[in-house]
């Protein structure tokens, strides 16, 4: 972990109430793909928790959807401006266990999933991506996928359709799946996938390091931290 | 050369090297923290709350927050008496040489007065903070810090169970603090600690739904300051005990608040959850602060607004 303080380069909309937010400042508290950052935002008590989206030497993206106060506050900061931030937290996703990974993502959950298959594609593992959104208003980081070489499939709801119901196909040729998203579509999916995998929690946090105790879940080895035992976590340790 | 003021502080017969302790629950049991900074600077530490069985806790989301503050409902999450003695208390005994105050809670009578004895067991605690005040849980809890009679009921059962020194943790939630101050010294106490977090709720507008998961939860942060400063004037007028002051403080200024209004010493919790080196940077500018006020030492100041 880093708390230090970082400078906005970029804050814009890129789909329906989504903004891409790059941070630059220092990057070596991140080692992991499905690590998070804590952002200080003025007017709000608490830091708010995001996922990353990417990183390299000199600075950080996340992409955040305005959903309260906070992520609005944060939407109206000018490039320029600082903020206090806690890098690195979380333990992230294992990419030591597949060779052919399956992507399931759902609205903003897909993020960290960029991360990992930028992470992927640098070992040459081309992973597949299978994206849940609301409608075609919302969809993100779906070309920048294409763009790493990954099959990707788009679901919509407006379609009537859902992660799920392309599940069968989309895992065909896979030997693991990560998957990040709301909780309703992450049950679906440890319910239904046949293969093993790891799955990205979220819930509202207040250190991100493990001291309050806020963000404890019950899983079947016992009471579970979001913030520093997850919010990765295998797919056998959820109580689904 | 100026020599710099005397930080060291006193509850009782416990002595700290500053007056600055973590407030239990915000601190675990010191592994996660010595992470972050040098907990050996600290005056004191209070563990997370202990209870007799290990608790999961209330469901998520437990933890929201409002412009100056943030509410908890956590509930008790702890691994038991047990694991606390065997493994969680050696291990920050091994860390940290100061004084561990151990934090208790109870939901009877007989519970509390267990619990405090299986901590007699243990030389590496200093001091037990009777927990009486905590809002996240259905039965105990602040139900005894809410009502004169149980409140005394608890302290005379722990008193009698424990060689300890009894601190006895405040709840704010009560229409007359000094009442139930008075009532637990009355039955032994040797310190009172308030104020443990105001009773609050926020609703989610685009659910229409409570934000968190047990409805209501426990409110601090700078907002609580007031109230707690208001408090610990009221309690130090009707008690002769010490007092650990507790509620919002998120700077050295707060902390020389809290002692002109009576703390002998003080716990920061919020503050270090959002600044994870707050503690730290407080005590680093406590000599300052007092010298700037004309003092040489911190217990100078102990009630000196009265």
């Amino acid at each position: 972990m880093r708390q230090s303080i970082y400078i906005i380069m970029d804050n814009y909309p890129v789909a329906r109430d989504v903004y891409r937010l790059r941070l630059d400042g220092p990057t070596d508290a991140l080692t992991h793909a499905g690590q998070f950052a804590n952002i200080r935002i003025d007017g709000m008590y608490l830091r708010r928790p995001f996922s990353i989206v990417d990183w390299d030497s000199g600075g950080f993206v996340i992409l955040y959807k305005i959903v309260g106060e906070g992520t609005r506050k944060l939407s109206n900061i000018p490039i320029g401006r600082t903020l206090d931030v806690m890098l690195g937290l979380g333990n992230g996703f294992d990419m030591t266990v597949s060779r052919a990974p399956l992507l399931i993502g759902g609205g903003v959950g897909v993020p960290p999933l960029y991360a990992l298959a930028k992470r992927f594609a640098v070992n040459n593992i081309t992973p597949t991506a299978l994206l849940g959104f609301a409608s075609k208003y919302d969809i993100i980081l779906a070309d920048e996928l294409r763009g790493l070489g990954c099959k990707v499939i788009v679901t919509l709801e407006t379609d009537g359709q859902r992660v799920t119901d392309r599940l069968d196909e989309a895992a065909a040729d896979r030997d693991f799946y990560y998957a990040c998203g709301p909780e309703g579509m992450l049950r679906a999916v440890k319910r239904q996938c046949p293969l093993p995998g790891q799955l990205s929690l979220e819930t509202r946090m207040a250190c991100g390091v493990g001291l309050c105790r806020g963000c404890t879940r019950e899983t079947l080895a016992g009471g579970k931290r979001i913030c520093v035992d997850g919010p990765v976590f295998n797919k056998e340790a959820l109580a689904w | 050369m100026v020599s710099a003021a005397d930080l060291s502080a006193a509850v009782g017969a416990v002595r700290l090297a500053n007056p600055v302790m973590p407030a239990s629950g915000t601190f675990g049991f010191g592994a996660e923290a010595a992470r972050l900074y040098d907990i050996t600077k600290l005056g004191g530490v209070v563990m997370k709350g202990v209870t007799t069985l290990p608790r999961l806790g209330n469901p998520l989301p437990r933890v929201t927050d409002c412009p100056a503050g943030m509410l908890n409902a956590v509930g008790l999450e702890n691994p038991g008496i047990d694991n606390a003695l065997k493994n969680e208390l050696p291990a920050l005994a091994s860390m940290y040489n100061g004084p561990i105050i151990a934090n208790v809670c109870g939901f009877t009578v007989d519970e509390y007065a267990a619990l405090a004895a299986r901590f007699d067991e243990s030389d590496a605690v200093a001091a037990l903070e009777i927990n009486i005040s905590c809002p996240n849980v259905s039965h105990g809890g602040m139900a005894f810090g809410t009502d004169c009679r149980a409140a005394a009921d608890v302290t005379r059962a722990v008193r009698r169970s424990s060689r300890k020194p009894v601190w006895i943790k405040l709840s704010p939630n009560v229409t007359d603090i000094a009442q139930i101050a008075r009532a637990c010294e009355a039955e032994g106490a040797d310190a009172l600690c308030l104020i443990n977090t105001l009773l609050g709720m926020r609703i989610d507008l685009r659910t229409r739904r409570p934000i968190l998961g047990n409805t209501f939860g426990g409110l601090s942060g700078p907002c609580a300051l007031p109230v707690a400063i208001r408090m610990v004037w009221q309690v130090y007028e009707a008690v002769t005990i010490p007092i650990v002051g507790m509620g919002g403080i998120a700077s050295a200024r707060d902390v020389m608040e809290m002692a002109l209004a009576g703390a002998s010493a003080v716990e920061i919790g919020t503050a270090g959850l959002v600044d994870p080196t707050a503690l730290i940077d407080i005590i680093d500018e406590l000599p300052g602060v007092i010298s700037s006020m004309g003092y040489n030492s911190y217990a100078a100041l102990v009630g000196a607004a009265h």
